[in-house]
């Protein structure tokens, strides 16, 4: 098998080995939150009989340890257990699974990450890859200094700001996100247009200077000086013989942001009502509903891992001397 | 083109300054450079001297950080300097082509050798790109590189230092340009591998009938390759000649002091009053074995030179003595007691009278430590030395490597390159050591620098009666200092004894190339050379 096969495999491994190492510190962590899921819905008035027996058909009443052994052995098979929600004193049971209450905020969550995924990353490796080119102008210093200023700015207030300015002032765009699956396309992007907008320029000034910064580190190398002694072209020079040494940090600090575009952005769905996962998973932090916090932290920490495999890959396959070695 | 008269670069009272604490220095002051058609100048000098700033500027280019301020650089009838970047552009990697020192760091690591070699030729498109191609692999042929049809497929981590050196040759003639500058393309290889690549450049230098620019500071190098000198120093020309009469009867003062370095000798002793033996050691990084059963003796008070190759194992052996790599096999007798194989398992003492100083002072000192705190912390660690006692030792030991103490105060970064090793070897004598081990420890500095260190470790020698195991690849350091010698060769021992039997044939076939190899101050050194190696194969 190819080496580089190999690396992949091992890091896959390794992988799942981190998804539950952190499998056990989200339940652990859940466990240490204050407060009872039995008491939070049946409320202070209670009986201890009442919340007792409340607690047992939802398993509480187990040791943590075997709790956590029949989450994981669940999840394993796919299932991601029920909702506590939907339950109450009354013993009516309207609950529902928990991969059917995510499903639909996931798929939200990855649209308007893919959406902006697309906007920032080729906008900030060409602002990036310019700058670098143009070094020291004052394109790269207005560069820099706008993205800068994006990015030191709350995400709230860049929102508030393109509300106000897309929202109120020019009817552009409208200041509610809320979408539903039955909408078309065209009508969904519309929506999603400002959230998308404040993400973009939250995290393309981070992607931007990296690119920059790699470019720039490299443009110190002998080879990058030979280049330019064979009659390379400034953009020549940053294009051919600089930037295919340079992907493998500049990956590294996309998969960052994109993960941080699933994982970071409840404070951008709290501004435009967006119905994304984020949302859910502090509503369920506040309603006690484990198996949904579990979830989506789960998610999360998948999101990450994932991520960050595929830029590691990324910084193999292009680098010769692990893809092609002695 | 031009008539023959016309000289193909004239390079007219250059000035170049280069930015530096905020303010111009001047690098090069006022110098001319005549170049024809086919001709080859040498340029020879100490670092600092500007010889790579002169040979860049023949191309019309400045590093980042320098400038030209004054000056002409004349190349086939066009001001270079007055022209604009782009049509300088032009005429670099086709008219103008430069083959850098480190093959290994001027070629990008992502793209392949044959695409790199190509690379302005097809630019420029002088020539269908699959003709180049085919052009690349006629040359690799002609610099004698193996398997010349497949090895462009090769990325540069791929192939030897020799082997890139060639290929960048081949790169700089791919355009056939009318220049190449050559800035220390040997510097960086082994002396077995050097006379490889020089005769291939040699070779293709002259098939071609292309005029050269060939910088080094090592002067039988440039014996071989040039048809005059320049000598530079400071920024300034020193002189000019031929290069037969420049060799027999320098005019300068300085160049003379260049020609006679080499002339340091020290008369061979020997002794059998052993300090220090390695038995059959084996050792092995991972599962790569790199020592088999090497047996080295040194004498007390003496210097054993090891000599021998990159990858023969050399530095390999001192990593074992000094503890950092315990062997595999074997031991390591140090007065007459067996050395335990680990660091952590010897005792201060032990470590102490084992000392080590490294090629690279550089990297060997923290560079946030002044010199006081480098040289003090032996002092206190093994001395236990404070206060009046301690400054005492550190004045002492600052006299013996012939500093004074206005360097107590100073960082690492105010010292030369001479004076940082001297730092070393201070450090490494406050430990009051029996053996010190020094790892190539000249091959960075300049030629008059190395005599002052050489001359230096062999007066502390004197007085001290230290033993060094002195690792070097380069002969003429082995001759000046050593008593014995110790050839290794793929991890093992060729042999050892005293400097006049291994310098002396009949030789081991493998010693007899090393120290054939050794460029001697005769211009005709490598054509006689080639003509006696004539017949046999690898070259």
């Amino acid at each position: 098998m190819h080496p580089v096969l190999v690396t992949i495999v091992k890091r896959l491994l390794l992988g799942v080995v981190t998804l539950f190492v952190v499998s056990a510190i989200i339940f652990s962590s859940i466990s240490l939150l204050p407060g009872d899921f039995g008491e939070a819905v049946l409320g202070q008035a209670a009986t201890e009989d009442t919340v007792a027996a409340f607690r047992k058909e939802l398993g509480l009443d187990k040791p943590a340890p075997a709790r956590y052994l029949d989450w994981v052995k669940s999840v394993a098979k796919g299932d991601l257990g029920t909702s506590f929600s939907g339950r109450s004193a009354s013993g009516q049971d309207r609950s529902r699974s928990v991969a059917e209450m995510i499903a639909p905020r996931l798929k939200n969550t990855l649209f308007l990450a893919s959406v902006t995924a697309l906007i920032a990353v080729p906008l900030a490796l060409f602002l990036g890859l310019t700058a670098a080119l143009y070094r020291n102008s004052w394109y790269d210093r207005s560069v820099n200094v706008t993205t800068l200023t994006t990015i030191s700015m709350p995400e709230f207030f860049v929102a508030y700001v393109l509300i106000l300015i897309f929202a109120s002032l020019w009817k552009v765009f409208p200041s509610l996100a809320t979408v539903d699956i039955d909408m078309a396309m065209g009508e969904r992007l519309n929506r999603i247009a400002l959230p998308a907008i404040t993400l973009t320029l939250v995290i393309v000034a981070h992607m931007m200077r990296m690119t920059r910064a790699a470019i720039i580190n490299l443009l110190a190398s002998p080879y990058i000086e030979m280049a330019r002694l064979k009659g390379a072209s400034r953009s020549e020079v940053i294009l051919k013989h600089a930037l295919p040494n340079a992907w493998a940090p500049i990956a590294t600090v996309i998969a960052f942001n994109l993960a941080y575009l699933v994982v970071g952005v409840v404070v951008v769905e709290v501004v435009f009502v967006y119905p994304g996962i984020g949302q859910l998973m502090v509503d369920s932090v506040s309603s006690r509903d484990i198996p949904v916090v579990q979830a989506c932290a789960l998610i999360f920490a998948g999101t990450y891992i994932l991520l960050n495999l595929i830029a590691d890959v990324i910084g193999i396959v292009t680098n010769p001397r692990l893809l092609h070695p002695r | 083109m031009n008539d023959k008269d016309q000289p193909l670069l004239q390079m007219t009272d250059i000035h170049i300054e280069g930015y530096s604490d905020e303010r111009w220095h001047p690098i090069i002051k006022g110098v001319d450079l005549e170049l024809r058609r086919g001709q080859v100048l040498g340029i020879i000098g100490e670092s600092g001297a500007g010889k790579s700033t002169l040979g860049l500027a023949a191309m019309g280019f400045a590093r980042s950080g320098c400038r030209f301020t004054q000056g002409q650089v004349v190349f086939d009838g066009t001001d270079l300097l007055t022209l604009k970047e782009s049509q300088r552009r032009k005429l670099w990697g086709t008219r103008i082509a430069y083959v850098a020192q480190s093959a290994a760091a001027a070629f990008n690591p992502a793209h392949r050798l044959i695409d790199q070699t190509i690379e302005s030729a097809t630019r420029s498109q002088l020539r269908p790109e699959g003709e180049s191609r085919q052009d690349a692999i006629e040359l690799y042929e002609s610099l004698h590189l193996p398997d010349p049809a497949n090895i462009g497929e090769r990325y540069p981590h791929q192939v030897s230092g020799g082997q890139l050196q060639r290929v960048m040759t081949a790169m700089a003639m791919s355009s056939r340009p009318d220049l190449i500058i050559f800035d220390e393309p040997t510097t960086a290889l082994d002396v077995t591998t050097q006379v490889e690549v020089l005769a291939a450049m040699r070779e293709i230098v002259d098939q071609y009938h292309t005029a050269a620019i060939y910088i080094t500071h090592d002067l039988s190098v440039v014996a071989q390759m040039a048809d005059e000198i320049k000598v530079l120093r400071y920024g300034e020309e020193v002189e000019q000649a031929e290069t037969r009469s420049m060799l027999s009867a320098p005019k300068e003062e300085y160049t003379k002091s260049l020609w006679s370095v080499r002339s340091l000798e020290k008369p061979e002793s020997r002794s059998d009053d052993i300090v220090l033996a390695l038995k059959n050691i084996d050792a092995a990084y991972g599962k790569t074995q790199v020592l088999h059963g090497i047996n080295i003796e040194l004498p007390r008070g003496k210097t054993v030179a090891v000599v021998g190759e990159s990858g023969s194992g050399k530095s390999t052996a001192a990593r074992v003595v000094t503890g950092l790599l315990p062997q595999s096999q074997g031991t390591v007798m140090f007065n007459g007691e067996v050395l335990p194989p680990s660091l952590k398992d010897r005792s201060p003492d032990q470590l102490r009278r084992i000392q080590m100083i490294y090629q690279m002072a550089d990297t060997a000192m923290n560079p946030r430590q002044t010199v006081e705190n480098i040289i003090a912390r032996p002092l206190e660690f093994f001395h236990n030395m404070k206060g009046r006692e301690k400054e005492q030792r550190l004045l002492e030991l600052l006299a013996m490597i012939e500093l004074d103490e206005s360097f107590l105060d100073r960082l690492p970064a105010e010292l030369s390159g001479g004076q940082k090793q001297r730092i070393c070897i201070a450090r490494a004598l406050a430990a009051e050591p029996d053996v010190i081990i020094c790892d190539e420890v000249t091959s960075a500095l300049d030629q008059i620098v190395q005599e002052g260190i050489l001359k230096l470790l062999l007066r502390l020698q004197e007085e001290f009666g230290i033993s060094y195991l002195f690792i070097t690849h380069d002969i003429a350091t082995v001759k000046a200092i050593s008593d014995e010698i110790v050839v290794m060769y793929q991890g093992k021992v060729v042999e050892q004894g005293l400097k006049s039997q291994i310098l002396t044939p009949p030789h081991p076939e493998y010693t007899e190339l090393l120290l054939s190899s050794v460029p001697e101050m005769d211009p005709d050194w490598l054509t006689g050379l080639l003509e006696a190696r004539d017949g046999r194969a690898g070259l």
